[in-house]
C-alpha cells in the first residue's frame, strides 16, 4: 500500500513529457509510449519523488478547487505502482 | 487519402548499412551494397526536426552499426533536444566505456542490444565473428551507464533450442526487457530461410519454454519481462505489419530513401521519395509510394470484404510480393490466401531432414557455411547482380 507520506517518483525507465502534436501527456520507456488521460497526468507531474502523497492530494485539490480526491490519487498511485511507472517494487 | 493519415509515431534512422557483423538473418536488404552514399549530418538533423514537428516520438539509430557513424554522439544530442525518445539499436561493437558516458550525456535515453546465443559458439557462428564475450562486457557497460536495456536476440531453428538458457543469460545481465524475435523472413533471412526456419514442434516447446520462465520470473519478482515475437510462417494468422503501411512507422534508410518498414524498397513499381530532395511531411503524406496500401481501397475482395481487414491490415506486401509475386495480394500467411500452400509447403520442408550445417564453427572469413550465406558485401553484390524475382518455388532457396 502506498503511505500518506510516500514520496513517489516516475521510475527512471520511463519519462514523462507533453505532446503538443497530441495535445497530451505522455509516457515514454523502451519503443513504447502510454498516452495520459488528464488526471494521470496531473499526479504523476507531481511524482517528484520530493513532494508526499498527501502534498500531492492538496495541491490538486487547491488546483482543481475539488476535495475529497485522496482515495482517487491512491487507487491511481497504486496501478501505477503496479505498472512499473513508478519507482519501488510493485 | 490524406485526410485521415496520422503522423508518423515511431522514426527508424537507418544511419548506415556498414556493420562488423555478417548475420545470416539481416534484415537489410540484399543489394545494400549498391545503394548510394550516406546522408550527411546536416541533412539528418533536418530530417530529425520535421519528423519531430509531424509529431513522431519514437527515434530508433539503427543500420548496419549506428556506432560505426561518428556524429551519433552528435545526432543524439540533437534529437535529444528537439524532444524524442532516443533508442540505440546495437550490436554493441564499438560501445566503450566512453561513448556510452559521452551519449548517455549527449541524452540517450535507451540501449537495445542484440545477442544471437546463449553460447559463444553459435553467436560467433551466426555473425561470423568472434564477439560474443565482447558482447557480455557491453551488456555491463550499458548497465554500468544507467541505461535501460533491452537484449535482443533473433531466434531460429539453431538457437531455438537454447531459448531457457538465453532468458537466465539476459536475466544475469540485468536486461529489462528481453526480445525473443523469431526470424522474419526478409532481406539475408528471405535468402537463409530454408536453413532457418524451425519446425511448428520446435517453435511450440519453445513457447512452452517462454511461458514457464514468465511464470518464474513472475513468482520470483524479477522485472525482466519478455516479448515473443510470433513467428510469421508458423501463425495461421497474417501479422499487421507495421502497424499498417505508412500507418506510425518511418523508415529512413542510409541514403535518405523514406520508407514504410526496413524492406519495403525491393518492392516493384513503387518509387519511394528520398529525404535529400523531399521533405518528410511530403514524403509521409503525398507520395505515391506511401499512399498506395493505405486504407483499405487498394485491397482485393478477399481482404477488402474480410472482417479482420480493420486489424490486421491485409497483413504484410513484402510477404505477399516475396511468396505470391504481388505486393497487392493477399498476405500468403492468411489461411484465406490462394498461396497459403506455399508457406504450409516451406513449414513441412522445415520438418524434413536437413543436410546440416555442421559443424557450427566459426570460420574467419567464411562468404557461407553449407547452406547459410553470411552478410557481406561481396556476398551483397553478388546475389543482386540480378534483379530480385518471386521465386515461383519458394521452398527452394
Amino acid at each position: 500500500m502506498i503511505g500518506a507520506h510516500d514520496t513517489p517518483q516516475v521510475a527512471p525507465l520511463f519519462r514523462l513529457q507533453f505532446e503538443p502534436v497530441q495535445a497530451a501527456w505522455v509516457l515514454l520507456y523502451p519503443e513504447g509510449m502510454v498516452k495520459l488521460n488528464t488526471p494521470a497526468a496531473e499526479i504523476l507531474r507531481r511524482c517528484d519523488g520530493q513532494r508526499s502523497v498527501d502534498a500531492i492530494v492538496e495541491e490538486l485539490e487547491t488546483a482543481f478547487s475539488h476535495c475529497g480526491l485522496a482515495d482517487d490519487v491512491r487507487a491511481f498511485l497504486e496501478q501505477a505502482r503496479g505498472r512499473g511507472w513508478l519507482r519501488g517494487a510493485p | 487519402m490524406a485526410n485521415d493519415v496520422r503522423p508518423p509515431f515511431w522514426l527508424l534512422a537507418e544511419l548506415t548499412y556498414r556493420c562488423p557483423l555478417h548475420c545470416v538473418f539481416c534484415s537489410n536488404p540484399i543489394d545494400y551494397a549498391r545503394h548510394g552514399e550516406e546522408v550527411d549530418t546536416a541533412t539528418w538533423k533536418r530530417v530529425l526536426g520535421e519528423a519531430r514537428a509531424l509529431g513522431a516520438v519514437q527515434l530508433g539509430f539503427s543500420g548496419g552499426e549506428p556506432l560505426l557513424r561518428d556524429d551519433l554522439e552528435e545526432l543524439v544530442a540533437h534529437a535529444h533536444r528537439l524532444g524524442f525518445y532516443t533508442n540505440l539499436i546495437t550490436s554493441g561493437i564499438g560501445l566503450t566505456v566512453a561513448r556510452a558516458r559521452a551519449l548517455k550525456r549527449s541524452g540517450l535515453d535507451h540501449v537495445q542490444l542484440s545477442f544471437q546465443d546463449s553460447t559463444r559458439e553459435l553467436n560467433d557462428f551466426i555473425t561470423s565473428t568472434r564477439t560474443f564475450d565482447l558482447k557480455s562486457r557491453v551488456a555491463a557497460v550499458i548497465k554500468d551507464a544507467g541505461y535501460p536495456m533491452v537484449l535482443n536476440c533473433v531466434m531460429h531453428r539453431f538457437n531455438l533450442p537454447h531459448v531457457g538458457r538465453i532468458i537466465e543469460m539476459a536475466q544475469r545481465m540485468g536486461a529489462d526487457y528481453l526480445e525473443l524475435a523469431n526470424t522474419q523472413y526478409y532481406g539475408w533471412a528471405w535468402h537463409n530461410r530454408a536453413a532457418l526456419m524451425p519446425t511448428a514442434l520446435e517453435l511450440r516447446d519453445a513457447e512452452a519454454l517462454v511461458t514457464a520462465h514468465r511464470e518464474r520470473l513472475r513468482a520470483g519478482g524479477s522485472p525482466m519481462k519478455i516479448f515473443w515475437v510470433s513467428p510469421d510462417y508458423a501463425d495461421a494468422r497474417p501479422k499487421p505489419c507495421m502497424s499498417g503501411w505508412g500507418a506510425v512507422f518511418l523508415v529512413v534508410a542510409p541514403d535518405g530513401v523514406a520508407l514504410p518498414c526496413h524492406s519495403a524498397r525491393m518492392l516493384p513499381g513503387l518509387a519511394f521519395p528520398n529525404l535529400r530532395e523531399t521533405s518528410v511531411r511530403a514524403a509521409w503524406y503525398d507520395s505515391d509510394a506511401f499512399n498506395r496500401y493505405r486504407g483499405t481501397a487498394w485491397m482485393n475482395d478477399t481482404c477488402g470484404n474480410c472482417g479482420d481487414r480493420d486489424k490486421d491490415h491485409a497483413g504484410c506486401r513484402c510477404q505477399a510480393f516475396l511468396v505470391a509475386g504481388d505486393a497487392a495480394a493477399t498476405d500468403p500467411v492468411c489461411p484465406k490466401s490462394p498461396h497459403r500452400d506455399r508457406i504450409d509447403a516451406m513449414l513441412q520442408a522445415a520438418g524434413a531432414p536437413r543436410d546440416d550445417v555442421a559443424p557450427l564453427r566459426f570460420v574467419p572469413g567464411a562468404a557461407t557455411a553449407g547452406a547459410l550465406v553470411f552478410r557481406g558485401e561481396a556476398a551483397s553484390l553478388a546475389l543482386s547482380a540480378a534483379p530480385l524475382v518471386c521465386d515461383p518455388d519458394p521452398t527452394s532457396s
